[in-house]
């Protein structure tokens, strides 16, 4: 590690020029006061900037690194739309700002909504929640809400897929739900006898992904949709998978009522090291009235905000404002960039990058969880043989990828099959990218061939050898202590 | 192709390994009936179209000087701090789920953590929730969770008959975090009963303890209040605590350089510390994105929703980074995880951390007391117009309540056409006040600021009425 | 190979479950479990005088690439719980039917006893698992 930043500085020094003169504050009750001042860093301007880019440089990003991490859509974040979404009038305007001051933001936020519904094939669309797990929140709350509002209040269970999300099973216990798992077979598709087996009148809903957590195209879509609709169920789309699919074919299209949209993976917003993101909702025109608020409204020329009196079944609001409006900007910018037939070729060309990977790697020998089926933007690959064989775990070839410059794939996702990468590379990757990360897994499983020792203790080249997650755990050492 | 590499030359080598004749094919699971034709959207555009139309857009939305606060606030952010948020290094990765890759974002996160707990005066703090009112919101299921005698009840995850666990609402806390709160804890059960404020803008303690009687599982306090005053914190913790209330304190983390941090408040202190980051270092950006932290006592940290980092070890001995506790998370616990958050605000974490950093304790505390005295000043200019009041009187931060004697939604769309940000018609928020303005005044607002806010509120007050009266003689009491 | 004593009863969600002389039912999970879960590190466990039912979640068990809840195997009060765990969780690891026992329960029914598996149908239970 780098030395912290609570170990580099000197009491009294500080980045003066950051500093006001301070006011007065003598009329405040002295209780009210704190008494002693908070244990903060004492560094300078230039210390500070140099700690941190310091840091900046032990991790690896998509700017700097292949990241083919799967499920997660780590491709090129335009710098372009990172401009537009810090203009001075959308960063510098006040979230309760008066109308006639956010016409500009309104008609940008209005816009999103009618990309995002023409992209989906929703009705209608509130790009309120904050991340695909709140969009998923909220999904699952209009859900209820649509059943409450019919007097339908016995329907207890979400049905999840086993290779689901976890946010899934955890947004639909939010909600106040059981989640209910059903199997996914040898295939990769949803064991359709299991689910019509589970499907009954407590069903509330079913949670789905398509293509699915397991890379591959959930076939019998139009007949889950039926089952689940014949009990009186609802279907929600998780649309974390959505760029595979972009332009070609339309969760609306499919039979669900309700979905997500992660912005941060198909719609290009950066990831920032955890976040943040936004997952906008889609309805149809069932769901529609339950829309989390606010949403944007137009009128004539003129754009308002969508008052309660519009929307008395909503959901209501689920943050404080208008949710992480300079990440809609964000995917607002780059979605009109791509354009109509921009938005089919992300779709394209991301299972053609993931098919070609997949059939290079099968070449060289990897084992295929889902061999007979196409992959669509990600596919996964398992270890299992090498794990009995050498002993070697999906984590140890993980992380002597990253040896060779290489953002590991999702490890131990799907969580059912064993060992195992979820590789996704995404459309802007070039073939020589896809090649060379080729290259560098078949040099690594080679390795564990001829000197397992070498990757599992990998990785050797990083700021970091192995970390112990175990003491992490075990022994919580969660802030700094000083000396 | 805007941000696709492929030439012809690549797809037909791709399609032969493939072994597949067209892209086409590549979809050939998908049944024919479920694809679509053209999305209705219009054509691509290059950088420089689209740049100039949302230009022109973001143009017509530019603020003038911003008296507006009720949750979002206008402070300088140091050139320093999106600077370093911007490196690709820090805002292009992943949630560090590969310690060894990520060993920057973990450090960082790790001396977010540190900033946070001193503040607050707690122990330990996550690595950030959405924004403030989702940090309600996971704190008072976090504090359901913790406080044993609801989870006795049988809470999180029993389904949908569970028994009603209460949570009071003390005071004047921000009505759209706890209207988000509500929405988000109301399948579990979980219902908020709020107090009030009475005539001094705070919590009605006599309301507080009736409600108390039947002991809540947690008690929820703003401080300072979303009127801008001062709660009466100390007797809110020790009449919680009696009941066996945990506390929930919902804090402006500028506030806690200057005043007392909920980890000291009356004796035993706050339990759980929630908030929105926005005031440190992120700009107002429409409404987001900003970040909500959530600290906390040591002894709940399992309760703890969100990432976490530890301190450890590599296998060399030498001290690094990892994200720790993951079994409370949703991608391992599934249902049973402490809450549904995967994706947070990272980047906007960097962007604190470095601001607290460059600014210390000695600087933060400079900001709040002059956040404090500029609002002082700004409460003396507009006031000493005829009909401007102070609608409370007790002792406020960096907010007032002004009551300007007609409807404010009138006054702040006045204001708004003169070109200033004028403040919150309370009306909204509370019927009772819809004669009041919230105002607030950070470090930024230089004199010349207010001297300009009071001229253009003069002229909608009086001059309407008096249009003969110059500037000099306007509302001199 | 793991460890199944022969002289203990199994429940299928792997906790194991010993009549002791006075009459009271020590619980703690398997050697099988302590190995698929790995380096164990946390274990909630369930409060003295804490009514428990059989097959009812009693605790939690972690290690740090899973979870999973431990099951009361008999119903009854529970009238000791192992705080040794609380800072060493890591002798669930090492020593899966000694030190790193769960916590006790005086049993309403001690009969209930005979519904669980013994060591030989535990066994089968994990290798057709596998």
């Amino acid at each position: 590690m780098s030395t912290s930043i609570f170990d580099i500085g000197a009491p009294g020094r500080g980045a003066a020029a950051q500093r006001p003169a301070p006011g007065d504050v003598s009329d405040l009750p002295p209780e009210a006061l704190r008494r002693k001042p908070p244990r903060l860093p004492e560094v300078s301007e230039l210390q500070t900037v140099r700690h941190y880019t310091n840091l900046s440089r032990r991790n690896f990003s998509i700017d700097n690194q292949f990241y083919p991490l799967g499920s997660c859509t780590m491709k090129y974040n335009p710098r372009g739309a990172h401009r537009i979404a810090s203009l001075p009038g959308f960063a510098g305007r006040h979230p309760l700002a008066e109308l006639a001051a956010s016409q500009g933001f309104l008609a940008c936020l209005h816009e999103l909504q009618e990309v995002l519904k023409a992209a989906t094939g929703m009705a209608a669309v509130s790009a309120a929640p904050m991340a695909g797990a709140q969009g998923e929140f909220a999904g699952i709350a209009m859900i209820r809400a649509y059943h409450d509002a019919r007097g339908d209040t016995e329907r207890r269970e979400i049905i999840v897929p086993d290779a689901a999300h976890g946010t899934n099973p955890a947004s639909a216990v939010m909600c106040g739900y059981v989640a209910r798992e059903v199997p996914v077979g040898a295939d990769g598709d949803v064991d359709f006898e299991a689910l019509k087996a589970a499907v009954g009148e407590q069903t509330a809903g079913i949670m789905l992904t398509n293509p699915s957590t397991c890379g591959v195209f959930e076939r019998r879509i139009a007949d889950i949709a039926d089952v689940v609709h014949d009990a009186g169920g609802l279907l929600y789309y998780d649309g974390a998978n959505l760029n595979a699919v972009l332009g070609t074919a339309r969760p609306g299209d499919m039979g669900f009522d309700v979905l997500h949209v992660n912005l941060h993976k198909t719609f290009a917003t950066p990831h920032g090291g955890g976040g943040p993101g936004a997952g906008p909702v889609g309805a149809n025109e069932r769901l529609a009235p339950y829309l989390p608020t606010p949403m944007a409204a137009k009128e004539g020329d003129t754009y308002r905000w969508v008052e309660p009196a519009d929307a008395p079944d909503s959901i209501g609001r689920l943050s404080a404002f208008a949710g992480n409006a300079g990440i809609l900007l964000r995917a607002l910018a780059y979605a009109r960039m791509l354009g109509r037939d921009g938005m089919r070729r992300v779709g394209e060309f991301a299972t053609l990058n993931a098919n070609y990977l997949m059939e290079r790697l099968r070449q060289q020998g990897f084992e295929l969880a889902y061999p007979e089926r196409r992959a669509s933007h990600e596919f996964v690959i398992t270890f299992r043989q090498e794990a009995k064989e050498f002993g070697i775990s999906a984590m140890d070839i993980a992380k002597r990828l990253l040896d060779h410059g290489i953002h590991a794939p999702t490890t131990y996702f799907p969580l059912l099959v064993p060992e195992c990468f979820l590789i996704e590379p995404t459309e802007t990757e070039t073939k020589e990218e896809l090649d060379a990360f080729v290259t560098a897994l078949t040099q690594v499983l080679g390795e564990v061939r001829t000197d397992p020792e070498r990757v599992k203790t990998a990785p050797h080249n990083l700021p970091s050898a192995r970390l112990d997650d175990v003491k992490a755990a075990r022994d919580l050492r969660l802030v700094h202590e000083p000396d | 192709m805007p941000f696709i590499p492929h030439t012809d030359q690549d797809v037909a080598t791709m399609l032969d390994a493939i072994g597949a004749p067209a892209i086409d094919d590549l979809f050939d699971e998908i049944p024919a009936s479920l694809r679509c034709g053209p999305l209705d959207v219009p054509p691509g555009e290059s950088e420089m179209e689209v740049t100039a139309a949302l230009t022109q857009r973001a143009r017509r939305d530019e603020p003038g000087p911003c008296f507006l606060g009720a949750g979002a606030y206008d402070h300088h952010i140091p050139a320093a701090v999106w600077d370093i948020c911007s490196r690709g290094e820090y805002m292009t990765a992943y949630t560090p789920y590969q310690a060894e890759a990520s060993q920057g974002t973990l450090q960082l996160i790790h001396e977010f953590q540190t900033m946070m707990a001193a503040l607050t005066g707690m122990e330990v703090a996550n690595a950030s929730v959405y924004d403030g009112a989702s940090a309600l919101a996971e704190s008072v299921l976090m504090a359901v969770r913790a406080n044993r005698r609801s989870r006795r009840r049988g809470v999180a995850g029993a389904g949908r008959e569970t028994a009603t666990i209460r949570v009071v609402v003390a005071g004047a806390v921000h009505p759209h975090y706890v209207e988000t709160a509500r929405n988000i804890v109301q399948g579990q059960g979980i219902r908020l009963e709020a107090t009030g404020f009475d005539a001094s803008g705070t919590v009605d303690l006599a309301r507080f303890e009736t409600l108390l009687a039947e002991p809540p599982a947690a008690v929820i306090v703003q401080q300072p209040n979303c009127l801008g005053l001062l709660e009466p914190v100390n007797e809110v913790v020790a009449a919680a605590h009696a009941a066996g209330a945990l506390v929930i304190a919902v804090a402006n983390p500028i506030s806690l350089a200057l005043l007392a941090p909920p980890g000291d408040w009356h004796e035993s202190g706050a339990d759980i510390v929630c908030g929105d980051g926005q005031p440190l270092g992120i700009p107002l950006f429409s409404g987001g994105p900003y970040f909500g932290y959530i600290c906390t006592r040591r002894e709940f940290v399992r309760q703890l929703p969100g990432r976490i980092v530890g301190l450890t070890e590599d296998t060399g001995g030498q001290p690094g980074y990892a994200l720790t506790l993951q079994a409370r998370e949703q991608h391992i616990r599934r249902g049973k995880a402490t809450s549904n958050i995967c994706t947070n605000q990272g980047l906007l974490v960097t962007a604190a951390t470095v601001y607290m950093s460059l600014l210390g304790a000695a600087g933060l505390n400079a900001i709040a007391s002059r956040c404090h005295a500029t609002t002082r000043k700004l409460v003396e200019a507009l006031t000493s117009i005829d009909g401007v009041q102070q609608r409370f009187t007790g002792p406020f931060f960096h907010e007032c309540v002004l009551d300007v004697g007609r409807d404010a939604e009138g006054v702040a769309e006045q204001t708004a056409a003169a070109g200033i940000t004028g403040g919150l018609p309370l009306g909204r928020w509370y019927p009772e006040l819809a004669n009041c303005l919230l105002v607030c005044a950070t470090e930024k607002r230089s004199e010349a600021d207010i001297a300009a806010y009071r001229e253009v509120l003069c002229r909608i007050l009086i001059h309407a009425e008096r249009p003969a009266i110059g500037s000099a003689s306007e509302g001199s009491r | 190979m793991s460890e199944t004593p022969e002289e203990l009863h199994y429940a299928s969600s792997h906790e194991w479950a010993r009549l002791e002389e006075d009459g009271t039912v020590t619980v703690g999970i398997t050697d099988h479990a302590q190995d698929a879960l790995g380096d164990i590190v946390y274990v909630e466990l369930p409060d003295e005088e804490q009514q428990v039912e059989a097959g009812a979640e009693a605790g939690v068990v972690e290690s740090v690439k899973a979870a999973s809840d431990i099951y009361a195997p008999v119903t009854g009060v529970v009238i000791a719980a192992n705080e040794v765990l609380e800072d060493a969780p890591e002798r669930v690891n090492e020593d899966p039917y000694g030190d790193g026992w769960f916590f006790r329960i005086q049993p309403d029914d001690p009969g209930e006893l005979e519904d669980l598996l013994d060591a030989a149908a535990y066994d089968e239970m994990c290798s057709e698992e596998e």
